[in-house]
């Protein structure tokens, strides 16, 4: 009775999620009160209008949108670790691909809810659904984004579920069908991102934007900062859960993120030396970006900073002993989720509409709402990877599995976030 | 309530009472109809992209909104879907050597397409240029604002939708909410805009402008001859744009443009670009003509001249 069996798997998934140590529910709790205070702006921005934002005619996408492009790239490179993953022949392998997938579902429920609580009317989003409204595709890059984005997300889902699933009731995933998903879904983390780099690229009216290094610059900073914060996850989640991740997989991907970064940074030196070499109306933006223009400079001590951050990341990455040294490590991945964080966020939006189409400089900052509600989306991020954590460690480990029934399932692990000495107590798989 | 332009105020000054109050309202009327919302809010809910009516949901609709905006402006409101006139592409000229940056235009413009006065929004905004650089975008102002115009040294360059021939607003659209019709003049259906507003990063002129906050047009000022497509009122969180005056200009026999009416100096020409012997051909074949932005190939239907 496979539906019987579905259903035994979900109610033993809630019951599972309910269940946790005191961290555990600490930080679950933390993450609601976030999470509420985040709903509260946005029904406070519902009953006003987007005009509690900072953004106006001159400035149109702010901080939610800005937010909404860094996660597409975390969501895309937290995929492409499966290709190191099979390269190198790691061990935890299907650990690595679940990780990352579930990052990446994460991450994606983000980049959906900032697209929400961007537009002016959300009553009207099933206006880009195909038979009931019109969904401009394939002329509107958005619509390319809507697909692609909505195609990711489910296909991530599906991987994630079917492995846990069958691991759950204790027999390894058909590799027949996880290998060609786990591989389609290579590509399509790389056009998640490309297509909503080209949704700026494509527009002539943005000289900022429309530069076709857009894309290639997008990519390359996604593999510094989705795989930086997987390395935390990693080292977070070994510590304490009982999944167990070897040395060398972390050092190898800090290794792919020395390289990325310099391609990252030699992309952004060619658009640097294009712009200021040529020095035409379309420097302007940059401009503004990089040294203020006409005593107007808000980004330009985020742009810098971010710089610094990456520059210092790219040599403790790329010198081994810093690399493999996890107090200098872990400076730079934090170094590198900033930089990009702030060159990849605000640092592409904002300089694309500023100065505006006829010259107008506005100086765009988000409002304590904005960051209120941003602050909501992300921590409602952390809580639905928090859950599939919670769900997949478990199984991962061998303390969540079904029962001899075949149906009702068997909590081993009630606690979920462990202190480590307790972790080394007990034995593995008791 | 935080007013535009005004930011930098603390964004949160509202009292506990007023906090709960508002949401309950939201709570109660989020981002859905109430489950015992009168019947016209779910019809505008579930009303179709505007070129999808068929001609009877078409004039359910336009009752609708006769009956919605005449009890709440308190007086007789027309919405027309007047279609475009066959063997008519509009085309506009603005001549440089006369325009005195008196902005006339602009307020005219925001009487008779029922703009919102708070906070206020320009359809048509004059950009002051340093005769010694031309136009030059990046050194236009927007603001001056000095006793007299005109001022020594300066131009003025009014600009507005360019009406396109290639807008790559319609392109972005993932909705296809906005569209150039068979006259050359680019809607928006108000009541199908989600408003993500990719059409203003599109838009190279700046013609696109956003309802930020719900309009706030007096009952008084209200201009009750409205088009579906053009000038009747708007709801917040939707994109507005000029259109030509498309109520004025589709009626037999037509009507100028607000702009065009105002202007004190003549520099506002308007017509039909299909007509061999209109004011705008002649103006084209014999003045020194130019469109913003050639090189973007957006193909505007708004030329700026020189007659002197």
């Amino acid at each position: 009775m496979p539906m019987r069996m579905i259903w035994g798997f979900f109610k033993g998934t809630l019951v599972l999620v309910a269940k946790g140590s005191k961290a555990y529910y600490t930080w679950v709790f933390t993450l609601l009160c976030f999470m509420g205070i985040g709903f509260l702006a946005y029904l406070y921005q519902l009953q006003h209008g987007l005009i509690i934002t900072a953004m106006r005619d001159q400035v149109s996408w702010g901080f939610y949108i800005s937010n909404f492009t860094f996660l597409v790239g975390v969501a895309a490179a937290a995929v492409l670790l499966v290709i190191p993953a099979y390269v190198y022949h790691w061990k935890p392998l299907k650990e690595v691909a679940v990780l990352g997938e579930m990052l990446a579902v994460s991450a994606m429920v983000m980049c959906l809810l900032f697209v929400t609580v961007d537009i002016g009317r959300p009553d009207r989003f099933w206006h880009l659904i195909p038979k009931f409204g019109i969904l401009n595709f394939p002329q509107s890059l958005l619509a390319w984004d809507v697909v692609v984005l909505n195609i990711y997300l489910v296909l991530n889902l599906t991987i994630a579920v079917y492995i846990l699933y069958n691991l759950y009731h204790k027999r390894e995933p058909n590799k027949s069908f996880t290998t060609p998903l786990l591989l389609f879904s290579i590509p399509a983390a790389v056009s998640i991102h490309t297509v909503t780099a080209f949704l700026y690229n494509g527009l002539a009216a943005r000289p900022f934007w429309n530069a076709s290094i857009l894309a290639p610059r997008f990519l390359a900073s996604a593999f510094c900062s989705g795989p930086a914060l997987m390395i935390i996850l990693f080292q977070v989640i070994r510590k304490y859960t009982r999944i167990e991740i070897r040395n060398e997989a972390i050092f190898k991907v800090a290794e792919l993120i020395a390289y990325s970064m310099f391609i990252n940074l030699f992309l952004l030196g060619a658009e640097v030396f294009k712009e200021f070499y040529s020095n035409t109306v379309h420097l302007a933006p940059l401009q503004y970006l990089l040294e203020g223009l006409k005593g107007h400079n808000d980004l330009v001590p985020y742009i810098w900073t971010a710089m610094i951050f990456n520059v210092s990341a790219f040599f403790l990455f790329l010198i081994p002993q810093t690399r493999e040294n996890y107090v200098t490590l872990n400076i730079g991945c934090v170094l590198i989720i900033i930089g990009v964080y702030i060159e990849k966020g605000m640092g592409l939006v904002i300089p694309g509409l500023v100065p505006d189409t006829l010259g107008e400089i506005y100086e765009y900052s988000p409002t304590g709402i904005e960051i209120l509600l941003t602050m909501g989306i992300w921590a409602t991020g952390l809580f639905v990877y928090t859950l599939l954590l919670r769900v997949a460690v478990p199984i991962l480990t061998g303390e969540f599995f079904v029962g001899d029934d075949g149906r009702t399932a068997v909590i081993v692990d009630t606690e979920f976030i462990r202190r480590a000495d307790h972790l080394a107590e007990q034995s593995y798989r008791d | 309530m935080p007013t535009q332009g005004k930011r930098d105020e603390p964004a949160f000054r509202m009292s506990r009472r007023k906090m709960m109050k508002g949401v309950a309202a939201v709570l109660g009327a989020m981002a859905l109809p109430a489950k015992d919302a009168p019947a016209s809010v779910w019809e505008s809910f579930f009303q179709k992209n505007f070129r999808e009516l068929s001609p009877d949901d078409l004039k359910g609709v336009l009752a609708r909104l006769e009956k919605e905006y005449s009890e709440k402006y308190k007086k007789a409101v027309k919405v027309r879907a007047t279609p475009p006139v066959e063997g008519i592409l509009y085309g506009y000229g603005l001549d440089l050597s006369r325009c005195i940056g008196c902005r006339r235009c602009v307020y005219a413009c925001v009487g008779e397409n029922n703009q919102s006065r708070d906070p206020q929004i320009h359809w048509i905004r004059v950009l002051q240029l340093n005769k010694e650089r031309g136009v030059d975008l990046e050194d236009a102002e927007q603001y001056y604002n000095p006793a007299k115009v005109p001022e020594k040294g300066h131009f003025y360059m009014p600009v507005q939708c360019q009406q396109c021939e290639y807008p790559p607003c319609v392109k972005v659209c993932p909705v296809q909410a906005t569209w150039k019709e068979r006259d050359g003049i680019t809607v928006v259906d108000y009541n199908w805009c989600i408003g993500c507003r990719y059409c203003m990063a599109a838009c190279p002129y700046g013609a696109r402008h956003f309802n930020w906050k719900k309009p706030g047009l007096p009952s008084a000022e209200m201009n009750p001859e409205t088009h579906y497509l053009g000038n009747r009122p708007r709801p917040v969180g939707v994109v507005e744009k000029c259109t030509f005056c498309i109520q004025r200009v589709r009626n037999i026999p037509g009507r100028y443009t607000a702009c065009v009416e105002i202007c004190p100096v003549g520099a506002r020409k308007f017509g039909n670009l299909l007509d061999p012997e209109s004011e705008m051909r002649y103006i084209i074949e014999n003045k020194r003509v130019f469109i913003l932005k050639e090189d973007l190939n957006t193909r505007p239907k708004f030329f700026y001249f020189y007659a002197t």
